[in-house]
């Protein structure tokens, strides 16, 4: 019953919360697209064919799951960059941490072949581990000689980038006819294609003329919602999170409060390197099962973008995940048609990041002074009771305020 | 090129032109300020006189300090007008302010430290010809003020060798080099000993009647009834009277403030048991100098200890090692040397944590910096400190959002606290709510050892009472409190004995029944026989 009534008095205040937490991505989503508008028409294009044609292809079944499978690396790696945020801490390096992790995972998990379950948790794991080892370089920097991260995960992105992945690479590569990759991943480290589960729920995908889908789904998406729940049950549900919460709200007040600054910077920049570290694998355990030229990049400055629109929270990040990744997915459709070049896309794009501030901002001023007001409110209501009741008990303070004029005892 | 000199000489042009009606050189008709949920000023009407020490006073939150931003032109007002020598003005920015002979020390000092007296004053008002500042003229011009208002250091001392009464002058010849013809005063007394009040009250007549005009904010009553010659009460926003000095007791001022009596902190029955909760023993810390390389004693062999059912005052002037004691107490700061005792047990290696969650309650001296999350909701803030412990946590580590919302709300009804809910954030609350959040945050989980830094500091009267009270219950039910505060009555009135730091210090030990603030300055300046101090230290460092 007493879950009855929670729920009830849940569903009572959800349009006013709920009216905050819709308006702003609506709002930003609604700016962002007019700008893209003007732009296109200035440049001699019609946004409402485009804006049309990326509407009705990209509701299309076969462009959902690109979406999906383009927003699943997103959504990690907006996580890995929000666990930070939470703290006060910027990882830039999620790109480097999720490249180097990439192809080490790619590389351990050729190496053997067992049970599948458990190789793929090997695989995750070996991911994991190698992107908090790469940020554990520049937290140790940080706790001990107070190196500020956006400087040192940036040049830890060049070198993981540039040296320790060329050069592992080169140890590592396989040569093949046309590609340079690692070794493949055999089957059992394989994740299975959600293909069944759509085509149960949706329709057939469509098939290649020898049969085969056209389309996968890869199965990490699984994975990417577990990532979420766990985030955001370890951020709002236990201590650890609360401690780390309090650190990037207000350091001073959580540090008197017992919260170790350095231990949970530490646990923090760990965490989402971690977290980063799984970013790379959706195409590695789904698409390729080997590291080569073709993987993904820019995975981690997009999820910076990803999660400031999403600010930091589990489910406004997915639906960022989503939007940046039906952009991503319609933009080529835009260019094919002929209906705008592709890189109107970047343009709205970073039009929604700087509305996105903007209107967060906004939103922010407006619910604290809504609040304030209903704080007030409380406040003069009760006042007034008990003035009310003391005029009436006795007029003890009428003699002093008789002598001088007080406009307030007239009101 | 607006030099200084220039500036003086618009000014004491314009000064020629008086033109206010009833010799009034600044009027206020109608003055309203509206800020998110609060009447900051409704409907002010404010007429002050040439060459006159207008003293306006109020609870804290009456709108004193709004009022005196608008006529400084830091913000705009939302409805009427402001006449200045009897000319409607409106003010767009201090610095037109300025230009109008409008100067202002805020409570706060902006100056630059690393910078010397003769640089700040001039700072943003240099005279200069061709771009270069034109130093001797500067300098004539400063040392001459500088003599004026009793200014006694030399003008290229660097400013952070000053004391806090040097600095306030300096601020006021800063204004006064500028031009000003009425000078804002923000509670300039707060943040300075009995000795120094007088010594800036003497500079205050001597302006005055040098024809300057002086409004002093103020809510301690027998100052303004020192100083002032006409008084305007602010009371919820709005003016209540102004009256003539000679008219008017220090008793109905306070009536008019707050309506009623004022409450006067006093601890009532002895309730000192033999039992020490808190002992702090020979604690000692060195702290890096800015330099990086020599080390300077922070605080130097501190002996303290406070018993069940005891409050003990720390007095001293800030910045004498008050922070550095709280920071080795909270154990932010480890002891170079000396030990700590809570409850007998050896607690100078315990974490932070480890302290607050064995019962080691916290009140901070600034509640925005260390007291609060203002963007979270109250029941979050409430959790504050005891994120570990229940009803907040299940084994350390799992939060209950919903037991820690009904112990908030708890917090919220045994405490006072006014607000529609506990989920509202701690930035929507006035700042006496937020302290009687922090407060009942802290007493609820019943602490053994309270360490109180400054708990009534920018409160209005009626919360102050209120946390008087709680402290006096808490002490009623056997807490031991430290009280860390600058406000010397609150000392005196609460205390069951009284430290005076000074330098890292514990120069004397002080019985509040048998001290007078005036005393008590004497000591925390270090201007009473230190011998004597230092031989009762000493008393107190051999009993134990």
């Amino acid at each position: 019953m007493s879950f009855l009534k929670n729920l009830e008095s849940r569903i009572q205040g959800l349009p006013r919360r709920a009216g905050w937490a819709l308006l702003t991505p609506i709002a930003t989503l609604v700016i962002a697209a007019l700008v893209a508008a003007v732009i296109l028409l200035v440049t001699g294009y019609s946004p409402i064919s485009a804006a049309s044609s990326m509407w009705s292809k990209g509701w299309e079944l076969e462009s959902v799951i690109d979406m999906l499978n383009r927003a699943t690396p997103l959504y990690l790696s907006a996580i890995a960059v929000a666990i930070g945020f939470r703290m006060n801490i910027f990882n830039i390096g999620v790109e480097g941490q999720y490249i180097l992790a990439g192809l080490v995972a790619a590389h351990v998990g050729a190496q053997f072949s067992i049970w599948a379950p458990a190789h793929i948790a090997v695989i995750i794991l070996t991911a994991m581990a190698t992107g908090a080892a790469w940020v554990a370089i520049p937290a140790i920097l940080k706790v001990t000689r107070g190196v500020h991260e956006v400087i040192s995960t940036i040049m830890m992105n060049i070198i993981g980038v540039a040296f320790v992945a060329a050069v592992l690479f080169r140890q590592w590569h396989q040569r093949d006819a046309l590609n340079q990759k690692t070794a493949e991943i055999p089957e059992t480290g394989r994740m299975p294609d959600l293909n069944d589960v759509v085509e149960f729920f949706f329709r057939d995908i469509e098939r290649s003329p020898a049969g085969n889908p056209k389309k996968f789904l890869w199965g990490f998406i699984a994975v990417a919602v577990v990532v979420g729940i766990v985030y955001h049950i370890y951020v709002n549900r236990t201590r650890s999170g609360f401690d780390l919460r309090a650190g990037g709200i207000n350091p001073d007040a959580a540090l008197v409060s017992g919260v170790n600054p350095k231990k949970m910077i530490f646990t923090a920049m760990l965490l989402s390197g971690a977290v980063a570290g799984l970013v790379g694998l959706p195409e590695v355990l789904g698409r390729d099962y080997f590291y080569g030229l073709q993987f993904t990049q820019m995975l981690g400055f997009n999820g910076i973008a990803v999660a400031l629109i999403g600010q930091n929270h589990a489910a406004g990040v997915a639906l960022g995940a989503f939007l940046f990744g039906y952009l991503d997915t319609t933009g080529p459709i835009l260019d094919t048609a002929d209906e705008a070049p592709e890189e109107i896309i970047v343009i709205i794009k970073g039009a929604m990041i700087f509305v996105a501030i903007i209107i967060y901002a906004v939103a922010r001023r407006h619910q604290l002074a809504d609040q304030a007001r209903a704080a007030s409110r409380a406040l003069t209501q009760r006042s007034n009771s008990t003035k009310k009741s003391s005029a009436q008990a006795g007029s003890s303070d009428e003699e002093s305020e008789g002598v001088l004029a007080d406009p307030v005892a007239e009101e | 090129m607006a030099s200084g000199s220039a500036a003086i000489e618009a000014t004491a042009a314009g000064d020629s032109t008086v033109a206010g009606q009833d010799g009034s050189i600044i009027e206020l008709r109608g003055i309203s300020k509206f800020f998110p949920g609060v009447i900051a000023n409704e409907n002010i009407d404010l007429s002050v006189k040439k060459g006159e020490i207008h003293a306006i006073c109020g609870e804290n939150g009456a709108g004193k300090s709004t009022l005196m931003k608008i006529l400084y032109g830091m913000q705009p007002p939302d409805e009427g007008e402001i006449l200045v020598r009897g000319q409607v003005v409106r003010l767009r920015s201090p610095k037109h302010a300025i230009s109008n002979g409008i100067g202002m020390v805020h409570q706060h000092f902006m100056l630059a430290d690393n910078l010397s007296v003769l640089e700040n004053i001039i700072l943003g008002a240099e005279p200069t010809s061709l771009g270069y500042i034109r130093k001797h003229q500067a300098e004539v011009e400063v040392e001459k003020l500088c003599q004026d208002y009793g200014l006694n250091v030399g003008i290229h001392t660097s400013t952070d060798e000053l004391a806090v009464g040097q600095r306030q002058r300096v601020e006021i010849i800063k204004a006064l080099y500028r031009g000003v013809e009425i000078l804002i005063l923000d509670e300039p007394t707060s943040v300075l000993v009995p000795q120094e009040v007088e010594d800036l009250f003497m500079t205050m007549r001597e302006m005055r009647d040098q024809g300057k005009t002086l409004l002093f904010i103020d809510h301690k009553l027998d100052e303004v009834m020192e100083i002032a010659d006409r008084i305007t009460v602010l009371r919820a926003g709005r003016s209540v009277a102004t009256l003539n000095n000679e008219d008017v007791s220090a008793h109905d001022l306070a009536e008019l403030m707050i309506g009623s009596e004022l409450p006067v902190p006093e601890t009532y029955e002895d309730t000192t048991t033999d039992e020490v909760l808190l002992k702090v023993d020979g604690v000692s810390l060195d702290a890096e100098e800015t330099d990086g390389l020599s080390k300077k004693e922070v605080l130097k062999d501190i002996h303290i200890s406070v018993h069940k059912g005891e409050i003990v005052g720390i007095a001293g002037v800030e910045g004498n090692g008050q922070a550095e004691l709280m920071e080795v107490l909270l154990g932010t700061r480890r002891v170079s040397k000396g030990k700590i005792h809570m409850a007998g047990e050896d607690i100078t290696k315990w974490s932070t944590r480890r302290r607050r969650e064995e019962k080691l309650g916290f009140i901070p001296e600034d509640r925005h910096k260390m007291g609060l999350m203002l963007p979270s909701p109250l029941w979050e803030n409430a959790m504050l400190g005891h994120q570990g412990l229940r009803p907040y946590a299940f084994g350390g580590f799992w939060l209950m959002p919903r037991s820690a919302r009904n112990k908030c709300q708890d917090i919220v009804s045994d405490f006072d606290v006014r607000t529609p809910s506990v989920k509202v954030p701690a930035d929507a609350l006035s700042g006496g709510n937020q302290q009687k959040l922090i407060i009942g945050r802290e007493m609820s989980m019943h602490p053994k050892v309270l360490i109180s830094a400054h708990p009534t500091r920018g409160i209005d009267v009626g919360a102050q009472a209120a946390v008087w009270d709680d402290l006096r219950i808490a002490r009623r039910e056997g807490l031991a409190v430290l009280l860390i505060s600058a406000d010397l009555d609150e000392l005196i009135g609460l205390s069951d004995r009284l430290l005076v730091i000074l330098r890292g210090e514990i120069v004397v030990e002080l019985d509040p029944s048998q001290v007078t603030p005036r005393e008590l300055g004497g000591y925390m300046t270090g201007a009473t026989s230190a011998e004597a101090a230092s031989e009762v230290a000493t008393e107190e460092g051999a009993k134990q």
